[in-house]
């Protein structure tokens, strides 16, 4: 299988990943970030699905989830507030 | 917390949630998946369950001793199975060398010794999730 230029669908969701990036580093609030790996997770595990490679999509999707509980957990037990 | 709808919506949804993780550890090596995803939903139906009905009764399904004693012998596991290929003269974790019969495609038994070293992987990373939450939500803020 040769290669082939990504479809517009998944360069769409590869800046979106870009800027969900660059958002997280420049949250203050830290639920706010944790909302934005959350849609983050869900778009990294959608662009591994569109290139074929499934079983990477349902551990993306899994771990995900599992790091956004964790840090929930986090910030509840410390400052919302970066600083 | 003490919603009525959550629990119940909760105690229905759980139980399938884990076997559907059990789905995913076994299947690891014939269908997408594998024993790292399927672990961490068999351990994220237990994180679930904690958040909803309390730490107390959290605690109560599965205990510190539980989780330590999941996590050496699912590493004990993995590495007895790998063994396996040893003791039949072959290099570690070695599965057609060793002579171990591979079973018939898309059968769940196909893939020898795969299938069982995905087991131990699977409850290892399960408990691991597990023991990570329990420790960050038993601190003292």
């Amino acid at each position: 299988m040769s290669f082939t230029a990504v479809d517009y669908g998944t360069m769409v969701m590869l800046f979106i990943l870009v800027a969900a990036s660059l958002a997280m580093y420049f949250i203050k609030d830290l639920l706010h970030a944790v909302i934005v790996y959350g849609a983050y997770s869900l778009i990294m595990a959608l662009v591994w699905l569109q290139m074929n490679t499934p079983d990477i999509a349902i551990t993306e999707a899994a771990a995900g989830i599992a790091m956004t509980v964790l840090m929930m957990v986090v910030i509840s037990r410390t400052s919302r507030k970066e600083g | 917390m003490t919603d009525f709808i959550l629990k119940r919506v909760a105690a229905l949804l759980l139980p399938f949630i884990q076997m559907y993780g059990l789905y995913v550890i076994l299947h690891g090596h014939v269908s997408p998946g594998g024993s790292f995803a399927g672990g961490i939903v068999v351990g994220l139906a237990f994180i679930a369950f904690t958040t909803i009905y309390g730490l107390k009764k959290g605690r109560a399904k599965i205990s510190e001793k539980a989780t330590a004693l999941v996590e050496s012998y699912g590493t004990l596991w993995y590495g007895l199975m790998g063994m396996v290929g040893v003791f039949k003269g072959a290099p570690f974790l070695a599965n057609k060398i060793a002579g171990i019969d591979l079973g018939e495609l898309g059968a769940l038994s196909s893939g020898g010794l795969i299938g069982l070293i995905g087991l131990g992987v699977g409850i290892r990373v399960s408990s691991t999730m597990i023991t990570l939450f329990f420790t960050m939500i038993e601190e003292e803020s």
